[in-house]
């Protein structure tokens, strides 16, 4: 059975936070539900639906359920890290289309700025019993480490440029500097980029995403209630998930679950690369953009050093309006875990609700998609296509 | 994670430790399919097979991906080998000089007590 339209995005809310030493994560939680739902038009009370994945306080969605003090039906806690609310968005169209909830609540929040993690480059303890751990975790394999040898290897493959690379983050801050709320909004340049000091060859601190405070939510629902509310109408078309793994020993640093995940929401939605007038790609690192873009099919594998480059992502300028909110290089990202913002800001597109200086005219169809976890060891990936009615 | 507490959450493991207390590489190879795999479980990935022995490796590869890590007390270096008998492993190549630890660069293994570990661990030399 397919989803496509069988559910609506009716609420999205991006908290404004950045940091918030003041509030505790299961608060912020709260705050980005309230908000999705005031979005939608519906209370807190019309929940019967909850998606949430392991930033919920005590690393389980039950206290957190039992903290909004919820009325359930369905309950999915699927964790693929940071694309977890991606995949949420597709396992809500599912439950709403198989009639399990009415009113689907996806929510992501977390402190990591306020409790002063170094998400990307200070090792992390992992589970004892992780299977690959005592072969991986003694060699200081950190987030930044894996990424740098995704570049290296782009490069090697590809002749990729740290230019290229660049280009991405210019047009994470071209768009930023019109959001108020992003953590950086100054526009740079691609001397700014590779000026910036290397972290792990050959990625600078410019080709890394920021490390925030924050959360976002959205609101699903089926046809008939999303027809009773004041919203526009944003159905989802098609989605794709899947884990990637390191195929026993012969890993593929190169590429991303994106070449299972997009084919399968494209196939959904009905939709060629042509109709997407917006993209919303997960950016934890410039690479990880170039990478997504190759594996869903807007270029060649290989090509993304230069699909990316000369401004092509730049709202207005070229050819694929590309996170138009600064994405999780410049704006926000929020529990290191960037799947919601990326639902937000295409919603946002698709009601002609962003920035009048990065908004896609008539955009109709928009792409959202990220990874979870880290590349290079079994990731998650999943991609959405969300209409306009 | 200490050696302990390796044992007790992958008993499979133990005798690649006790190997690597040695200097010698042990690499897990399916008896079914014939392929070998990476990191070690006690059935092969590939054909799900449980014919499972340990072979040593010769010790050698190639560089498949590799970068310093600068924002470390100590810059360090973390790299992707591609061993002689075809899988890729995760690992440190020790080395004061990067530019001889790039893709492609010629690698041995050597063992060493690596990140306060107090097991031996499988690094990678230039050759």
């Amino acid at each position: 059975m397919s989803i496509k339209r069988k559910a609506f995005v009716v609420g999205a809310f991006e908290h404004p936070t950045r940091y918030a030493p003041d509030k505790s994560t299961a608060q912020l939680h709260a705050e980005c539900a309230f908000g999705a739902l005031a979005d939608a038009g519906l209370s807190i009370k019309d929940v019967d639906g909850f998606f949430g994945a392991r930033d919920a306080p005590g690393e389980n969605a039950s206290w957190l359920v039992d903290y909004l003090n919820l009325n359930l039906t369905h309950i999915d806690a699927t964790d693929t890290g940071g694309c977890s609310y991606l995949i949420h968005v597709a396992h809500a169209a599912q439950a709403l289309a198989a009639g399990k909830c009415q009113v689907a609540l996806i929510s992501l929040a977390g402190r990591p700025r306020s409790q002063g993690m170094a998400t990307g480059t200070a090792p992390r303890a992992i589970e004892p019993d992780r299977p690959d751990g005592p072969w991986e975790a003694p060699y200081r394999n950190v987030i930044v480490t894996q990424y740098g040898m995704m570049a290296a290897r782009h490069m090697h493959q590809y002749g990729t440029t740290p230019e290229q690379l660049a280009w991405v983050r210019v047009a994470a801050s071209t768009h930023a500097q019109y959001n108020e709320h992003a953590m950086y909004r100054d526009v740079l340049t691609v001397e700014d980029v590779i000026n910036s000091p290397l972290i792990s060859d050959p990625l600078r601190r410019l080709d890394c995403c920021v490390i925030s405070d924050g959360g976002g939510a959205l609101v699903l629902t089926n046809e008939s209630i999303a027809r009773s509310l004041n919203v526009p109408m944003i159905p989802v078309l098609g989605c794709g998930e899947t884990i990637y793994t390191q195929k026993g020993g012969w890993p593929d640093y190169v590429t991303t679950g994106a070449v299972v995940s997009g084919p399968i929401a494209f196939a959904e939605a009905g939709v060629s690369h042509q109709d997407i007038k917006y993209a919303s790609v997960y950016d934890n690192f410039t690479i990880m953009v170039l990478a997504q873009l190759e594996d869903l099919g807007f270029c060649a594998k290989g090509e993304g050093g230069r699909f990316v480059q000369d401004g092509n992502l730049i709202s207005g300028a070229g050819t694929l309006p590309w996170n138009t909110d600064g994405g999780g290089l410049c704006n926000n990202h929020p529990q290191n875990r960037g799947g919601v913002t990326k639902v937000i800001e295409a919603v946002r597109q698709l009601r002609g609700t962003a920035h009048p200086k990065v908004q896609v005219p008539g955009c109709d169809i928009a792409l959202a998609c990220g990874p979870g976890n880290v590349i290079g060891s079994g990731h998650g990936h999943a991609t959405v296509i969300l209409g306009r009615e | 994670m200490k050696l302990e507490t390796v044992l007790a959450f992958h008993p499979h493991s133990k005798p690649f430790w006790e190997a690597a207390e040695c200097g010698r590489l042990l690499l897990p190879l399916c008896g079914d399919c014939g392929k070998s795999h990476w990191y070690p479980r006690p059935f092969c990935p590939h054909c799900h097979g449980f014919g499972l022995t340990w072979k040593e490796a010769a010790g050698e590869g190639t560089i498949y991906a590799s970068t310093l890590m600068r924002r470390a007390n100590e810059p360090y270096i973390v790299a992707a080998v591609e061993l002689d008998e075809g899988p890729v492993m995760l690992t440190n190549i020790v080395t004061p000089d990067f530019s001889q630890a790039g893709i492609g660069a010629r690698v041995k293994v050597g063992f060493d007590y690596i990140g306060g570990s107090d097991r031996k661990l499988p690094v990678f030399h230039p050759i």
